[in-house]
């Protein structure tokens, strides 16, 4: 693999920009690997990338029903943070933040992070508290955290109406300075690339109908397009599938999948240089280099799986963001779009063994799973490749439902589950 | 948007009214004292999550403020029928649609 440079960008621009090679192969499968992971998303491109990176698996294959980064990669609000409550959650989000901030670098590949900071507005005093709280948490945790009054808020987002005579007034808000956005194209694009540089086959265009298991332990997949192929250790990455998945190999999730929706409007002038969520009212907003609005907007209440999301919850969004700022009330909007988010009873995910051996699960990241990319693989990575979960995946298991630790993160997640 | 019929008050009006309110059908423990954690578990927090086909509780939130039961498909978003709590609908397939938006092939609640 070449590695990009500002040279190299000049010398292409000689060259007509005909000469740029292939950011990764599209190999025929083997019969047999190491390690398949289903799911080419994010994290899935995450998982192999530190596989082959860090525990030196090199044969990795990465499988995906259609095609990398055409599923919830390409379908959030690219928003980064790390302020979650619980330990658990917090240490696990701030890995992946830290990975976020040299990712650009280790990959080689412009992710185009920016540390914008992100404001969780409070509009009681109830969210007031609960910001404290959340906070001081943060803050325990070695996580940077402010909490802003509403004059700060003003200054920070002039076009925000902060004035106190809208119907939910702005109280104040919980500030993290290192949060931000990343391209999230770019994001699977770059894992795709450098996971394929260290050997990783990406099979695209290629669907798991079965997953084969001996006595108790999975040896292999079973493909609509490539017939049975064989590994030692499984791992799914599959958002909106995963209790299809689940079913194949005989075991249930306690996962309930509904569409969450977002919407882009035309490209204006810089007006917002942050990000700008408000549980309460339920709208987050904000603007990507290219100038067009980011607006995210909250779950249907109801099962689902048309990746579109409901018309009413269009209309819900559209009044909370047009409270907070009535300067964008006569932009336009370009495109609206859903995508299936898998959610667990405690807004948490799922990083798991299985009841079934040498099968593993990375799954039920709700509304929040962009956030975590790169952690998400780090810490999967390393199941995958020792058979144990360490020390910042553990909490996550699939047993926690029964046993009932769970990590409750309705609050902290950003969206009304 | 679904126009949902309650069973209720018997008229066909806009989502908005409405609140899902999750699986419907669900039995409650009949012997609490003596579940285990994994038995709690399930009960708990598993759901179907099927896509096709689901049986759900609404309440008409905005309305009567009954709950009830839908049956609906995850994937098409279809509303094959609605009918009150306590009752159970089958229908044979496909469920057949009556001029009024009404489900025809349903048999009668047993």
């Amino acid at each position: 693999m070449n590695r990009f440079s500002g040279f190299g960008l000049i010398k292409q621009a000689f060259q007509h920009q005909e000469h740029w090679q292939r950011m990764w192969r599209n190999p025929k499968p083997k019969k047999h690997y190491d390690v398949i992971i289903i799911g080419g998303g994010g994290h899935g491109l995450a998982t192999a990338y530190y596989l082959a990176k860090l525990h030196d698996k090199i044969n990795v294959a990465v499988i995906e029903k259609g095609w990398i980064g055409g599923g919830n990669t390409g379908r959030n609000t690219t928003i980064v943070r790390s302020n979650y409550l619980w330990d658990e959650a917090a240490n696990l989000y701030e890995h992946a933040m830290q990975l976020w901030e040299g990712l650009s670098q280790d990959l080689n590949y412009n992710v185009m992070f920016s540390q914008r900071g992100v404001m969780n507005l409070g509009h009681n005093q109830q969210d007031m508290r609960d910001i404290q709280r959340r906070v001081t948490a943060n803050r325990l945790n070695g996580i940077d955290g402010e909490v802003l009054d509403a004059q700060q808020c003003a200054e920070i987002v002039p076009i925000m109406d902060c004035s106190g005579n809208t119907r939910y007034p702005i109280m104040g808000a919980s500030w993290q300075p290192r949060a931000g956005v990343a391209r999230h194209d770019a994001v699977a694009w770059g894992f795709a690339r450098g996971a394929d540089s260290y050997g990783v086959d990406i099979i695209q265009q290629t669907e798991v109908t079965d997953i084969i298991i001996e006595d108790g332990a999975a040896v292999g997949v079973q493909t609509k397009q490539h017939g049975i192929i064989g590994a030692n250790r499984i791992g799914c990455v599959t958002a909106g599938n995963s209790g299809v998945l689940a079913g194949y190999a005989g075991f249930e999730l306690p996962i309930e999948s509904h569409p969450l929706q977002a919407y882009v409007s035309e490209p204006i002038k810089p007006i917002l240089d942050t990000v700008v969520m408000s549980n309460a009212v339920h709208g987050y907003m904000s603007q990507s280099d290219k100038g067009d609005l980011v607006i995210g907007a909250g779950i249907d209440g109801y099962v689902g799986y048309g990746q579109r999301g409901s018309y009413s919850v269009i209309e819900h969004t559209m009044q909370a963001i047009i409270e907070l700022f009535p300067v964008v009330s006569r932009v336009h909007m370009n495109r609206q779009w859903g995508g299936i988010v898998d959610t667990t009873p405690d807004a948490c995910p799922i990083i798991s063994k299985t009841p079934v051996e040498n099968l593993f699960f990375n799954c039920g990241w709700g509304t929040g799973g962009f956030k975590a990319t790169p952690g998400s693989g780090h810490v999967f990575a390393d199941m995958l490749a020792t058979g144990e979960p360490n020390t910042l995946s553990n909490a996550f298991n699939y047993w926690r439902f029964q046993t009932g630790a769970l990590i409750d993160e309705h609050g902290a997640a950003g969206v009304a589950h | 948007m679904f126009l949902i019929h309650c069973p209720y008050c018997g008229e066909h009006r806009e989502e908005e009214e409405f609140h899902a309110a999750g699986q419907a059908h669900l039995p409650r423990p009949l012997d609490p004292d003596s579940m285990t954690d994994e038995e709690w578990g399930n009960f708990l927090f598993y759901r179907k999550n099927p896509r096709g086909e689901h049986r759900e509780l609404w309440v008409h939130a905005a309305g009567c403020r009954k709950f009830f039961n839908v049956v609906r498909n995850t994937q098409t978003y279809e509303i094959y029928g609605t009918y009150k709590v306590g009752e159970m609908l089958e229908f044979d397939g496909a469920p057949e649609v009556g001029p009024t938006g009404s489900v025809m092939n349903w048999k009668s609640p047993s």
